[in-house]
């Protein structure tokens, strides 16, 4: 590596880590706009009651401090206090319990995605202006603009209600099947169509025609030398498929009942659990800027065209 | 060097048949004109353009002549006691006292798509919600629009140090992932702005809208910023307003006839497809319970809404979501079109 290559590397780092800090920092200070700080929530109490807990949690303290404290629990122990609705458990156990099942959900979707799409990308390239290609652009085009809630409500109905071959609710054997489809299906789709253009684009590089004069066959043609390259600005996209698995997932559990970290969320967010709200932000957002770093640097890895800024 | 010789004869004025050669074969077409044709042979941007057309209209006519109201239960009479047949009808069924009506001879406005659990006729509930995500979607785009080019003028402007701290923020604010800090910043401000706000003309629009317009004004307008940075950098230094300013064209000429006319597609295309992401954001916070405050409906919440009664009521679910998914689309593909027929950038 040259030392080009490790500042880039470290810059991007640095970034990652800036906008960490600047998640947790936000979410603190948002979280304590709330009337009644969040601990309290809008619950009356009497003024005894409210010292206490003040006094129990720490928030008699001034801002800064309590800022501090919050700020190094997380760092040094993944402490991000204690659940509010949830008694006696941290919101670091709950979001773990809820982290299981969903990196189960959400990973499976992403290598679905990841597969599917990259096939029928190719394979529309290749049948490029035929009927095949034609239906799997109008198909794609559609899923795209389908809110991921709505493309869950729809399986819901047409596989649980109507036609009931499939589970509803996302905790029995078989019921993660409707939730990771619904999860799966826009970035199967966008990821179709980035490897449909990008494999248009290499087909017509001069290296698969002179791999063509030289007589390689037409599968090992594609899959040897075309989507090796045309593969490429699909990692770009491993970053933003992730954001929108994290996010997607707050809905797509919410309508499947997944007992995962995104329904906690979301109940949290109606139960006005504060501590949870931001053990959860945090969390979530942490692992969709690791991924975004992780899938720029694996880009730069692969592709040596690229030149540094 | 024979060809660069000059006779004399090549000094005499034009015949009348060598200036036809030079004479257009057409008028002479202006940017706009030109860019306008070729959006209507597009022929997905047209129809989704006609589309979008006739779903404002709807949003915006229906309203004013339909006999329901959106929050007004039809079960509910002063006087009376309430009327339980309303709520939860299938399209085009009636409540008791309508069916009395119709009997003795009445006309009733049907009730299209039935009515919610409350008693609400759900039609005008669903024109209301197409006309509140309408709404959002257009004035957070200006939001984003106003917000995004002020500072991307002022960074591309004042270049240096000022672009460089601005940028620097913009690079942070953009690598946040946005969806879950619209969330925080939604579900915070829905309390914290929710007692200020009361009985002010800001009241009326609800908390969880402002929060809503603010959070877009917080968050989404670093892409915009980045574009109209970029766009004011490029075109500074494009050969076309040297050779302008060469000629001795003026400061106001130049940002008239090149800056402006080649910035502002860009940036009107770019508003355009804000549109179906702002609404798209609203329908999921609605949908998550953080979009318009109850009795408003908007796309979103009705979707959600209608979530609980999918067993008996799918038409409830099927409608909304078919107007957001169509309206979204539609938006899309028009927005597409925009660019290519006016992006002065793309090779035609």
């Amino acid at each position: 590596m040259s030392a080009k290559t490790v500042g880039y590397i470290l810059k991007r780092i640095a970034l990652a880590a800036l906008t960490v800090w600047v998640v947790i920092t936000v979410t603190f200070f948002v979280m304590r706009a709330v009337p009644g700080g969040p601990f309290l929530g809008e619950k009356a109490l009497t003024a005894e009651a409210e010292a206490a807990l003040n006094a129990k949690y720490g928030l008699d303290k001034p801002l800064l401090e309590q800022y501090a404290t919050y700020l190094r629990d997380i760092v040094t122990r993944l402490d991000f206090g204690p659940s509010l609705k949830q008694r006696g458990r941290t919101v670091a156990e709950v979001i773990l319990d809820g982290f299981r099942v969903s990196a189960k959900l959400g990973l499976t979707a992403a290598a679905i995605a990841i597969v599917t799409g990259t096939v029928l990308g190719s394979f529309a390239a290749i049948r490029r202006k035929k009927t095949a290609d034609k239906v799997i652009m109008v198909v794609t085009t559609a899923f795209v603009s389908m809110p991921s809630f709505i493309m869950g409500t729809f399986l819901l109905l047409i596989f649980a209600v109507e036609l009931m071959v499939l589970p509803a609710n996302g905790a029995v054997s078989g019921g993660l099947i409707l939730p990771v489809i619904t999860l799966a299906l826009y970035p199967t789709a966008y990821i179709t169509r980035l490897t449909r253009s990008s494999m248009l684009d290499v087909l017509g590089q001069d290296y698969i025609r002179t791999a063509k004069a030289k007589g390689v066959s037409g599968v090992k043609l594609i899959f040897g030398h075309g989507l090796k390259n045309a593969v490429l600005p699909v990692i770009t996209y491993l970053g933003p498929m992730i954001a929108y698995i994290v996010t997607g997932s707050l809905v797509v559990e919410q309508i499947f009942a997944v007992p995962g970290i995104g329904r906690t969320f979301v109940s949290s967010i109606s139960g006005r659990d504060y501590p949870m709200i931001m053990g959860t932000t945090i969390v979530l957002s942490v692992l969709i800027v690791t991924m975004n770093l992780v899938s720029d640097l694996l880009y730069q890895a692969v592709d040596h065209r690229i030149t540094l800024k | 060097m024979q060809e660069n010789e000059f006779s004399s004869e090549d000094f005499l004025p034009a015949t009348e048949e060598e200036k036809t050669y030079a004479a257009p074969d057409r008028p002479a077409t202006t940017f706009f004109k030109d860019g306008m044709k070729r959006l209507l042979q597009n022929k997905v941007a047209t129809v989704s353009a006609v589309l979008l057309i006739l779903v404002v209209l709807m949003a915006v006519i229906l309203p004013l002549f339909w006999p329901y109201g959106y929050s007004q239960m039809l079960g509910n009479r002063p006087g009376k006691p309430m009327d339980a047949s309303y709520n939860n009808l299938a399209p085009f069924a009636y409540g008791q006292s309508e069916i009395k009506r119709i009997e003795a001879g009445e006309k009733v406005f049907p009730h299209i798509f039935g009515t919610d659990a409350s008693g609400r006729d759900y039609f005008i509930r669903v024109v209301y919600g197409t006309r509140i995500s309408l709404l959002v979607g257009f004035f957070a785009s200006i939001i984003v629009l106003i917000v995004g080019l002020t500072v991307g003028a002022v960074a591309g402007y004042f270049g240096g140090k000022v672009d460089l701290v601005i940028m620097r923020i913009v690079d942070i604010i953009y690598s946040l992932p946005d969806t879950l800090m619209v969330i925080l910043l939604a579900s915070v401000l829905k309390t914290a702005l929710g007692a200020k706000i009361q009985g002010t003309v800001l009241g009326s629009l609800g908390s969880n809208m402002l929060s809503l317009f603010l959070v877009f004004a917080a968050l989404y307008w670093v892409s915009m910023a980045r574009l109209i940075r970029g766009q004011i950098l490029s075109l500074r230094e494009q050969e076309y307003v040297l050779s302008a300013r060469a000629s001795g064209a003026k400061a106001g000429w130049i940002i008239r006839k090149h800056l402006i006319p080649n910035c502002i597609s860009v940036v009107v295309i770019s508003t355009a497809l804000q549109i179906p992401n702002a609404i798209f954001t609203e329908s999921y916070l609605s949908f998550l319970g953080l979009g318009v405050n109850a009795p408003m409906p908007s796309l979103g919440s009705l979707a959600a809404e209608a979530l609980n009664g999918i067993h008996s009521y799918p038409h409830r679910l099927v409608v909304p979501a078919l107007a957001i998914s169509l309206i979204v689309l539609a938006l899309n593909l028009f927005g597409d079109g925009l660019r290519d027929a006016f992006d002065p950038k793309l090779k035609h």
